[in-house]
């Protein structure tokens, strides 16, 4: 166990160095000058210019840039914004907290209405519910994120009162973040009220972000669970006079689910690209935002820091996944 | 099973009451951004400005509410020397800095609260001149360095400023953002304590709100200052909820979580106005968009060669399609709202076949040239692509094949200030200060050929008059030169002048005394919630 460990924390070496080459490449390779779209239509003189350029580094080759990059990384120090003036880690650990509890909401959401859903599809094949939820399925899967929330907005919070419009808690509430959490911050603040204001302001976020993984979960589920419910054994299970509810549930979901997993896990990525546009129309203050932003404004610090942080912590999950899978199957670690 | 259905029936019902019911005595501006920080001297964005200066600070003159006259701040008065050299400020006594549970004043505001506010931003050797990053881009803009020789303490109320030239808008310089004093004594303690960066992450001001905390990328909160020198706001608590999307901004103003929103998109005005209970106001903008032609090549060194394009473009429609009704038709170089503007000034009619004589009469046929269009939206240009696409049309119509092109917005600056640069120029302006300086000698003094004069225009009867009312400190005199010069200006034609925003500011109706700051900054202080 310890050498398939040492193994792949080797293979953690590689690839993290290889996040800092693409990530510190990726930016500069957009056009784009990043004094001069701060500067904006004002400009800056050719003294000013130069005396900035020094100033941030970029008068030093590109590798040099990049050595010292890296040397900052190592020392956990991942620079300073341009725009912003603060340093890229604090920035980052202030809205990580927000993406993380919404995508968690909307992926659990997404498991639990969705497994269920694909289940019951696949057992009544053909019948109306089978149709109907697949079509559902079609319509969330192909749905502009956009204009899906904006008409959740109109009806629910605009038309019929029931939500807040956007935002993580009403401002009525104001406490010092302990954890980032705001469901987790609001119960341990003691303030009357404040867990439900969290509460509902998830509602119409977690609804929008889960729509696309509920619809890609469920039609998974109803494929891996046709393909199954086929198969001898369940016939068998059938045979013996097992009960529906215990040939379905027992004997074929636990074998459809292994590629749900694998959909399920794949569907992070899907979350991250969503809570982009979710953050933005609700007001979420979390990194989806913070990143399209200092991509626009060519800030290549928090670029380049945002994405070797997500990149790591993926990488920290993997790993943890991966010696995980060691330790319960032995022949993964001596493969 | 009926108790807990009956539970859950209660907390479905709480879950589901209207939204969230605005507290008393709060004024809630959902702002379109979050600020970069609090130190406003750092940053260049209004949406860093809203947050930070107007609700934080005070300077030494401010801009009257609603207006770009200059009225006495933190200085009580102050006089000019004969030869425009010297700006002798008398402060205003008792002045208190905020009160917070992070800092305690124990002085009055003073004459070295000024100093350091400007000598942090100007001398190296000041231990703040690089905390937070500093690069003190407007003081530097504003060409600070080269134009203060030095700050003097005369006593602790009188403060003077010794210029190295005459500058008539100094005065409006300093009523600017990064004017707003900062307190030395809390930036001594910051600094003594390790923790100088606070003076931009915890601010202190004397401004008429006083900070009480920050969510990032969420929510500003302050608390009206007790000991403002202009008397308490007459709100208790300003939230700023930061919304980015303006139709998410508009919802919000329509259930009642906020008071006030900026910038609202064009197509949503119309509902607007038509709501109950929504007060639109609306202003003409601080800005100009523009079409500046390339002076130093043929045939646009040819003014009548300008003037005959600029006749062949239909403004009204542009007006139509491209501002759907959020601008209005521009005659001069600066906006109505700026003083000196001169209204009697004719524009450029339009009228296609004379524009077609015109430039057969200068002998140009076939003409063939670029029309750049901005890659980004502005106040003063929202599209600029279709604004181009519209005057090609224009100028096809009198032979003119034009095509238009594009680049990335760092590179569109950059090469759009080239003396050789291929066609005309789709940009805009919006104005720091209120001073007409501010737009005439930036944007088309000779000092800005092959930078932020566009139009690479440099005509000496112009110049003259530009120069001469920036050295004159009489108001009446200045205002005769600079009408005088958007004369020449339109004789002349270096631009197309196209367009000037109308700011629209939708407010609930139980805002009063709101009033839209025509530098394009929002200001709650005076504005009260009935």
């Amino acid at each position: 166990m310890l050498s398939f460990l040492l193994r792949r924390l080797l293979t953690f070496v590689p690839t993290f160095i290889g996040v800092t080459v693409v990530s510190f490449v990726f930016i500069r390779l957009l056009p784009g000058d990043p004094i001069l779209l701060l500067a904006g239509e004002r400009g800056v003189g050719e003294e000013r210019y130069a005396e900035l350029i020094k100033q941030f580094g970029f008068d030093q080759p590109i590798w040099r840039q990049y050595i010292d990059y890296l040397g900052g990384v190592l020392q956990g120090d991942l620079g300073t914004s341009f725009v912003t003036k603060k340093p890229v880690v604090t920035e980052f650990f202030a809205l990580f907290p927000a993406t993380v509890e919404l995508s968690l909401c909307a992926i659990i959401v997404a498991v639990v209405l969705g497994i269920p859903a694909g289940v019951i599809a696949a057992v009544n094949r053909g019948k109306f519910f089978d149709q109907a939820l697949m079509t559902t399925a079609l319509v969330g899967y192909s749905m502009p994120i956009f204009w899906w929330a904006l008409l959740l907005i109109i009806v629910f919070s605009s038309g019929l009162g029931w939500t807040p419009v956007s935002g993580r808690i009403s401002f009525m509430y104001f406490f010092d973040n302990v954890t980032g959490f705001m469901l987790i911050d609001s119960l341990l603040s003691g303030q009357k009220g404040a867990f439900l204001s969290a509460v509902r302001h998830l509602i119409l976020p977690t609804i929008v972000l889960a729509t696309i993984p509920l619809a890609i979960i469920a039609r998974q589920t109803r494929s891996a669970m046709l393909e199954v419910l086929g198969e001898d054994y369940v016939r068998t299970a059938r045979a013996k006079g097992l009960s529906p509810l215990r040939v379905n549930g027992q004997h074929a979901l636990r074998n459809a689910m292994i590629p749900v997993i694998t959909v399920i896990g794949l569907s992070v990525g899907t979350l991250m690209a969503g809570a982009i546009l979710t953050e933005t129309i609700f007001s979420w203050p979390g990194i989806g935002k913070w990143m399209v932003d200092s991509i626009f404004r060519r800030d290549y610090q928090v670029v380049q820091g945002g994405l070797l942080m997500i990149a790591s912590i993926i990488m920290i999950v993997n790993l943890t996944v991966d010696v995980l899978y060691g330790w319960i199957n032995p022949k993964i670690r001596k493969g | 099973m009926k108790k807990h259905f009956k539970l859950a029936s209660i907390a479905a019902a709480a879950m589901l009451t209207a939204s969230t019911a605005m507290a008393d005595g709060t004024l809630v501006y959902c702002s379109e951004g979050s600020p970069e920080g609090f130190d406003a001297a750092l940053y260049t964005s209004g949406t860093t400005f809203d947050a930070s200066s107007k609700a934080l600070y005070s300077r030494l003159a401010e801009f009257d509410t609603g207006t770009t006259n200059v009225i006495p701040g933190l200085a009580e008065s102050w006089d000019v020397s004969e030869d425009g050299l010297e700006y002798t400020f008398h402060l205003r006594p008792g002045v208190k800095f905020h009160t917070t549970d992070y800092f305690t004043p124990t002085r009055d505001m003073n004459a070295d609260d000024v100093i350091f506010t400007f000598e942090r931003q100007g001398d190296e050797a000041n231990p703040f001149n690089k905390v937070s990053g500093g690069t003190w881009e407007y003081y530097n803009g504003m060409s600070m360095p080269s134009l203060i020789k030095e700050i003097v303490k005369v006593d602790d109320l009188t403060v003077k400023f010794v210029l190295n030239r005459p500058e008539a808008p100094m005065i409006a310089n300093l009523a600017m953002d990064f004017a707003s004093i900062v307190s030395k004594e809390y930036a001594d303690a910051m600094l003594a304590a390790g923790t100088p960066e606070n003076l931009n992450q915890m601010p202190i001001g004397t401004g008429p709100f006083q900070f009480v905390g920050y969510q990032k990328d969420a929510v500003v909160r302050y608390s009206a200052n007790p000991d403002f020198f202009r008397g308490k706001a007459d709100v208790d608590n300003l939230i700023f909820a930061i919304t980015p999307d303006a139709a998410v901004r508009y919802q919000k103003l329509k259930a009642g979580e906020c008071h006030v929103m900026p910038y609202p998109n064009p197509a949503d005005v119309a509902a607007m106005r038509a709501d109950a209970d929504i007060n639109l106001t609306e202003q003409e903008g601080l800005n100009v968009g523009y079409l500046a032609y390339n002076s130093l090549v043929a045939p646009f060194d040819n003014p009548e060669v300008r003037k005959a394009l600029n006749m062949a473009m239909n403004k009204q429609a542009i007006i139509d399609v491209v501002f759907q009704g959020a601008g209005q038709i521009a005659k001069n170089p600066i906006p109505p709202t700026i003083w000196s503007y001169n209204d009697a000034v004719q524009d450029d009619v339009y009228d296609p076949v004379k524009a077609k004589a015109m430039l057969d009469a200068a002998g140009v046929k076939d003409l063939e040239m670029k029309i750049w269009a901005m890659p980004v939206q502005r106040p003063y240009n929202p599209n600029a692509r279709r604004m181009a696409e519209l005057i090609q049309e224009d100028f096809g119509k009198v032979g003119v094949k034009a095509e238009v092109v594009s680049y990335e917005w760092g590179e569109y600056l950059s090469r759009s200030k080239d003396k050789d640069r291929d066609g005309a120029v789709l940009l805009g302006w919006t104005g720091d200060n209120g001073d007409p300086d501010n737009f005439l000698a930036v944007l088309l003094g000779c000092d800005g050929v092959g930078g932020s004069n566009r139009a690479q225009w440099c005509y000496e009867p112009f110049q003259k008059l530009i120069d001469a009312a920036k050295q004159e400190s009489d108001p009446a005199k200045r205002t005769a030169l600079y009408e005088e010069a958007q004369v020449v200006f339109k004789e002349q034609a270096p631009w197309a002048t196209i367009a000037h925003s109308i700011v629209h500011m939708p407010l609930r109706n139980e805002v009063q005394g709101y009033k839209i700051d025509p530098l394009g900054g929002h200001i709650f202080y005076g504005v009260s919630l009935k």
